[in-house]
């Protein structure tokens, strides 16, 4: 108990940023047309890229020495990196082919 | 630079959701789509040049990383065609899965007694999550390219699985209770992460595909949120919980369309090849000539075209349109019926005819397609099956029973473009087929739309 009382205590930032991220998440996606279900999934995919992000702070913080360290991490920020560029301009082409109607 | 970073980061989050918001309009889409991409731009910046004390910062094995991602992801995303963009999306959602589980393995070997319980709990949760997204994603990779086209449910599959969420657990629970981690549980912990992404994803059905895909995707965006816990990150760690949320809201708007709860989906079992009634009986499948598909549709008042994969198979979005102007030039009128699941991912279709310039206002959704079908001269089916089965109305021991579809039997004249008699991708049999209405055209989509224009071209 003391240590759930100290743990909420020292976290309740992240919970409320958690819980209210959540409910944007649930509140930007009602209501959106089929037409974009599937540049919307794509688009959403590329921001899932962010993990590259820790791969990044991962290899800052390693030992110029640990090459283990540096390999998996550097793997990771390839791995994320290919989410991101490739999601981003895969969701970009979709998006390009949606022109104005026709009048 | 603290401040300064920290301001990068909650300026890249507020792009990210500015930018899904946008991306729920087709006028915005685009723009939003770049306002992420912005907001992942400053966020690797604010992860590049954050003070993390005194450290080695390592920026060549950094950038040569960032280059070589770039140089994979880049050319697979402008040479891939639009009607395998749902595999790709498969792809990389498993690659941003298997990055987040590489970052909790390396967390976790460096674990020591100083290291919080906490922190020790979040690298588990994203390598298990990001492990099965991994392994999930692959898969689903695999069933929508075709390579693989079995499911096998092995006897008692529930158990099993279960039996694996249990001993993930467990492990995890171990590693955080000692405050440490051995090479052996380590190992074993990501085995039956990568082991539970192909059991869970095998037993389902190439015409679940699309839920299993966008359950994926919001998979890998939790496993992201969680090595943003380890890093203590909030741009990540608020950027993956709303792919999360939003992922698991569109799953569920999927499983909507068909009718079906999501249980239902994953636990599978339901699809299975050719259960369901009409198999083996004596019934007949009547053929349409060229020349009589080219008149019939000619001589027609207005024609509703249902596409499905079959189209987008054969890359035959141009080819319908074409037919579908020469047709308008003959007074005939001509629009779309979209079912939410046709194709391989929801909107496929949207996005096929989009790219053979087929006006928005052309396309139906299934209930104002539903209306118009009872007014209807002719409908013409293009490779699609599932989503115009009339068992799902009317025969309950077949496996789509309860799913909403487009009543095709309510036009006067069916022609279905079909590759072949077989019983197609979700193996289960379609008495429209064999409907007193029905003619069928076999061939592929592209080569049979192409016959047809050919031959109103010379009528005309």
């Amino acid at each position: 108990m003391e240590a759930f009382n100290l743990f909420v205590s020292n976290h309740i930032i992240e919970i409320y940023v958690l819980l209210l991220a959540i409910f944007l998440g649930f509140e930007l996606i009602s209501r959106v047309p089929t037409v974009l279900h599937t540049p919307l999934m794509s688009g959403t995919n590329a921001i899932s890229g962010v993990v590259t992000l820790g791969g990044v702070i991962l290899v800052r913080s390693a030992d110029s020495a640990d090459y283990l360290a540096l390999g998996l991490g550097s793997l990771s920020i390839v791995l994320g990196m290919i989410n991101v560029v490739g999601g981003y301009a895969v969701t970009d082409r979709m998006l390009k082919m949606f022109k104005k109607e026709k009048k | 630079m603290t401040g300064i970073v920290s301001i990068l980061y909650m300026v890249a989050v507020f792009c990210f959701a500015i930018g899904i918001r946008m991306l729920r309009q087709p006028k915005s889409a685009k723009q939003g789509n770049l306002i992420s991409l912005a907001g992942m731009l400053i966020g690797i910046v604010g992860a590049l040049i954050q003070p993390l004390g005194e450290v080695d910062n390592n920026y060549i094995w950094i950038a040569a990383a960032m280059l070589l991602g770039t140089m994979i992801g880049w050319p697979l995303a402008q040479k891939v065609k639009m009607t395998a963009m749902p595999q790709l999306v498969a792809m990389f959602n498993g690659l941003g899965g298997a990055s987040a589980t590489t970052l909790g393995i390396v967390e976790l070997m460096k674990v020591s007694a100083e290291t919080p319980g906490g922190s020790i709990a979040v690298s588990i949760l994203a390598l298990i999550i990001g492990g099965i997204s991994f392994t999930g994603s692959v898969l689903a990779y695999l069933k929508l390219e075709g390579t693989l086209r079995k499911q096998w449910v092995v006897p008692m599959h529930n158990f099993w699985n279960l039996l694996i969420l249990v001993g993930m657990v467990v492990i995890g629970a171990i590693m955080v209770v000692q405050g440490s981690v051995n090479i052996p549980l380590l190992l074993g912990l990501v085995v039956l992460a990568l082991f539970y992404g192909v059991f869970f994803v095998f037993p389902i059905g190439g015409a679940d595909m699309p839920v299993v895909i966008s359950l994926l995707n919001s998979l890998t965006g939790l496993s992201a949120a969680a090595a943003g816990a380890i890093y203590d990150n909030k741009t990540m760690l608020i950027g993956g919980i709303l792919v999360g949320a939003s992922g698991t809201i569109l799953t569920l708007l999927m499983c909507q369309a068909m009718n079906r709860s999501l249980w239902n989906v994953i636990l599978a079992g339901k699809f299975k090849a050719g259960s369901g009634a009409g198999g083996g009986t004596d019934q007949v499948m009547k053929e349409i000539t060229k020349p009589d598909a080219a008149i019939l549709l000619q001589y027609s008042k207005n024609v509703i075209v249902i596409p499905g994969y079959g189209l987008a198979v054969s890359q035959a979005q141009k080819t319908v349109k074409e037919l579908d102007d020469l047709l308008n030039s003959m007074d005939v009128e001509v629009k779309y019926a979209i079912h939410p699941v046709a194709g391989r991912m929801p909107g496929h279709m949207n996005v096929l005819l989009a790219e053979a310039d087929v006006p928005y206002e052309k396309l139906l959704d299934l209930d104002d397609a539903n209306a118009a079908l009872k007014d209807t001269d002719v409908v013409l089916i293009i490779g699609a099956n599932d989503v115009v089965n009339p068992s799902a109305n009317d025969d309950p021991s077949s496996p789509i029973y309860g799913m909403p579809i487009l009543n095709a039997t309510d036009a006067k004249h069916i022609i279905v473009m079909k590759r072949g008699r077989g019983t197609g991708y979700s193996g289960i049999e379609n008495p429209l087929f064999f409907h007193d209405k029905t003619q069928l055209y076999f061939g592929d989509a592209k080569a049979s739309l192409q016959e047809i224009t050919e031959e109103l071209k010379e009528n005309a």
